[in-house]
């Protein structure tokens, strides 16, 4: 079959006057990429299992800062998303790509210069969040230095990528190839339009964007990572590695056009379907929703054309651990992208966000779509380039069995424990109280299921680690093919004109310059429609009088907060829903966050909300000398609670006020109403309303002082939501007394 | 209210977009061959194979 069609190739490159010419294929790279996937991806499962183990036993690993979950939590998901898939993306898109088109790599400088590139950009994220150097932003958490060096790796992908595609020896562009453009372009806008911050500092920004418009900016950027870093490349691998390695052309290559095409067209305004029953203003709500709704469409069609190319080969899906993974990423696929425009529904968005439902979703995705895929393609890849056997099947199918049990023991518990968590949420007694007013009893209630994750999780861990061995052995029988030859007849002169009645697909297909140009337009149509009205959106927010700027010291515990990462257990976003107002108090209001750079909402409650914590006559208010105990040991305020503790916030002279002058000079570039020179006595008001938190402290009896985070991080916790309560209190509203 | 027909006229936009390119495909022959493609991948051209045969 090889023989014939090459000789075919070469006859009809003899027709066409088109020398054949011979090449390698660089494999050195893709290896390189491999095992960089492999690498991460444990690195960034092992912390995953840790924070999971954290939710369990709060003080598993001590009390060392660096190791606390809010800053672990980060690094898990961050060296998932951008370490393991995106090395995988990197592996996957260097072997098709080349293959596709029938060339090497454009330009090998480039290709290692993004490999080593990529790699530090992961060390420095392993190094910077642990030390707390966060934005807080959700898969965007890493600082400005470390964004603009994000984008130069990304750019030198991108036009490695081009390039590539400009010396390619194929006219025809493989449908693998327009999801790959997509992803590159899409990133590129979504990453720079996200990352717009104004540096305090080396290693402190803060984003050009507040509250509303921060969170609509925010979760267009996280939506999107989703579809297109953690979905469209994937799709591109299904299509090139699913039909290499079944030996089945794509079930519809019709569909996979169309696939793509709907895809980047609607997957890019579903973003605010993250922010429904927030303070978001209604209409962009609905919007998302109506995009996400749509998007079953395309998702479906393309798992069904994933699957349906096994037709007739599912003989082998029995006999191939590559195929079996596919199978069940693919599946994967399919039910993430089922679920997710059902969560993009109001009344089901009410259900399961802020709850472990999410949590359950995300890793159908990450462990199942993304984790499998990568795991078929490794065992297909690996073999192929050493050119030798898998050393054992039967470890593959081994590791398939655990990786699957891994996901269902993992996926389950989330599911049942979001569910179990929002019931009791909402739960009233026949009196019309709250039957769990305590958050914390919906937290205890959960905790076995937290323990099932932890086990699903930890299942598989050690799958992989079963599949490295399984890889090594590989390894150590082959040999390494590093530039695998080729040949292919030349692609001489510019590709023709449009001929009368030619399909205009194809024409485009010829053209990458002009396609990457067109998905740009594309989807800069999606992102400004959606973007210029809430850009100008001071008419969508009602500028609230009473809404003033932090305080100095109140600024500085924000940023505590944010190192800290407190905003991955707790939400500052109380939804309009009466068992909500019942629990945390008023519901939040656009025009509360117009200070808020960057916006601190959260999208998840392991912990209850925080928007009105500060409020005195609100349900959630506790005097200083709670948080001053709760923070140094939770457990002695609440008993049973799984939140860690911070004992490194109380360490004499913790509180920084070096940066506080330059960091009220920052927020007021951004529009926040500081007076003029206000910087220069900054220090002193921040100074005098710690003594004063310290003093009252001390009166209790407690061993305070005013030069420690806790003291700022108090302050912080008591400003929120109070300054929209002073109008509530006027006697004229009779619902001022909750 | 502005907003709302924004909405309006964006899901319009797309929805014609679509229907537009559903047409189109129709017409031009679109379904006529998309096999090709697909099974070209399917070949490889390595030249090490080639030798062997």
């Amino acid at each position: 079959m090889t023989t014939s069609a090459a000789s075919a190739a070469t006859s009809y490159a003899a027709a066409q006057d088109r020398p054949v010419e011979t090449f390698a294929y660089d494999n050195k790279i893709v290896l390189a990429f491999a095992y960089a996937t492999i690498l991460w991806g444990v690195v960034g499962m092992l912390v995953g299992l840790i924070v999971a183990i954290k939710l369990i036993a709060p003080d598993f690993l001590g009390f060392i800062p660096e190791l606390s979950y809010g800053r672990l939590r980060p690094l898990h998901t961050n060296a998932v998303i951008f370490a393991f898939v995106g090395n995988g993306i990197f592996m996957g898109v260097y072997y098709s790509l080349q293959r596709l088109l029938k060339t090497r790599l454009w330009n090998n400088t480039l290709t290692w210069f993004h490999f080593w590139g990529w790699q530090m950009i992961i060390v420095s994220a392993a190094l910077t969040l642990p030390l707390g150097i966060t934005t807080s932003k959700e898969y965007a958490e890493l600082e400005w230095p470390i964004d603009i060096a994000i984008a130069v790796i990304w750019l030198a992908f991108g036009a490695n990528m081009i390039g590539t595609i400009l010396k390619r020896r194929e006219r025809h562009l493989y449908v693998a190839i327009w999801f790959y453009i997509a992803t590159f372009v899409t990133v590129t806008v979504l990453h720079v339009v996200n990352s717009i911050e104004l540096p305090v500092g080396l290693f402190k920004s803060y984003p050009v964007y507040a509250g509303v418009q921060d969170a609509l900016v925010q979760w267009w950027y996280g939506h999107n990572a989703v579809a297109f870093f953690l979905t469209t490349p994937y799709l591109g691998l299904m299509y090139y590695f699913i039909p290499k390695a079944s030996n089945r052309p794509v079930y519809s290559y019709r569909l996979s056009i169309i696939h793509f095409w709907a895809l980047i067209f609607i997957y890019i305004w579903a973003g605010p379907h993250h922010l429904l029953y927030t303070a978001l203003p209604d209409w962009a709500q609905s919007l998302g929703t109506v995009f996400s709704l749509m998007l079953i469409a395309p998702s479906w069609g393309g798992m069904l054309n994933g699957l349906l190319t096994l037709r007739g080969a599912w003989d082998k899906v029995r006999d191939s651990s590559t195929l079996k993974f596919m199978v069940v990423a693919v599946t994967a696929y399919g039910m993430s992208t089922f679920e997710g425009p059902m969560m993009s529904m109001k009344s089901v968005n009410a259900v399961t966000h802020y709850t472990d439902w999410t949590i359950g979703h995300v890793h159908i995705g990450a462990l199942g779509w993304n984790g499998f895929l990568t795991f078929g393609i490794l065992y297909w890849l690996i073999p192929k380039m050493f050119q030798t056997k898998l050393y054992s099947e039967k470890w593959a199918n081994a590791h398939f069995w655990m990786g699957t049990l891994g996901i269902a023991f993992y996926a389950i518990p989330m599911y049942w424990a979001g569910f179990t968590q929002h019931f009791m949420w909402k739960e009233f007694t026949a009196d019309g109280f709250l039957a769990y007013p305590n958050f914390l009893e919906t937290v205890t209630q959960i905790i076995p299921m937290y323990l099932l994750r932890a086990v699903g999780g930890g299942m598989y861990i050690v799958g992989m680690l079963v599949m490295i061995a399984n890889l090594v052995k590989t390894i150590k029988a082959g040999s390494f093919l590093a530039n695998e030859e080729a040949s292919a007849p030349a692609l001489v002169g510019p590709p023709a004109p449009a001929r009368e009645g030619e399909n205009w697909h194809r024409w485009i297909e010829r053209r990458p310059i002009q396609m990457v140009l067109a998905s740009t337009v594309l989807i800069l149509i999606g992102g400004l429609v959606e973007f210029v009205p809430t850009a100008t959106i001071k008419s969508n927010i009602p500028t609230l009088a009473s809404v003033m700027p932090y305080t100095p010291l109140e600024l500085q515990g924000r940023d505590v907060y944010i190192t800290e990462g407190c905003n991955n257990c707790h939400s500052q976003m109380i939804r309009p829903f009466r068992w909500e107002t019942e629990r945390y108090g008023e519901y939040s209001k656009a025009g509360e966050f117009v200070y808020d750079h960057p916006f601190l909402w959260g999208s998840k409650r392991t912990g209850p909300d925080l928007a009105r914590s500060g409020y005195v006559n609100g349900k959630m208010y506790k005097p200083d000398s709670w948080h001053f105990n709760h923070m140094y040991e939770p457990r002695s305020t609440s008993p049973g609670s799984i939140m860690p503790a911070y004992p490194w916030l109380y360490k004499e002279g913790s509180l920084d006020t070096t940066s506080t002058a330059a960091k009220i000079k920052a927020m007021r570039k951004l529009g926040v109403p500081y007076e003029e020179g206000y910087e220069d006595v900054a220090s002193a008001d921040l100074r005098k309303q710690a003594q004063q938190i310290a003093k009252g402290l001390q009166d209790g009896g407690l061993d305070a002082s005013p030069n420690t985070d806790i003291v700022a991080l108090i302050a912080y916790l008591q400003r929120l939501g109070v300054d929209i309560m002073k109008d509530a209190e006027a006697p004229a509203n009779p619902t001022a007394q909750p | 209210m502005s907003v709302i027909v924004l909405l309006i006229l964006a899901s319009l936009a797309v929805a014609a977009g679509f229907l537009g390119l559903f047409l189109w495909a129709v017409k031009d022959g679109q379904y006529d061959d998309d096999t090709t493609p697909a099974i070209r991948i399917l070949f490889d051209d390595d030249k090490r194979r080639k030798r062997r045969h």
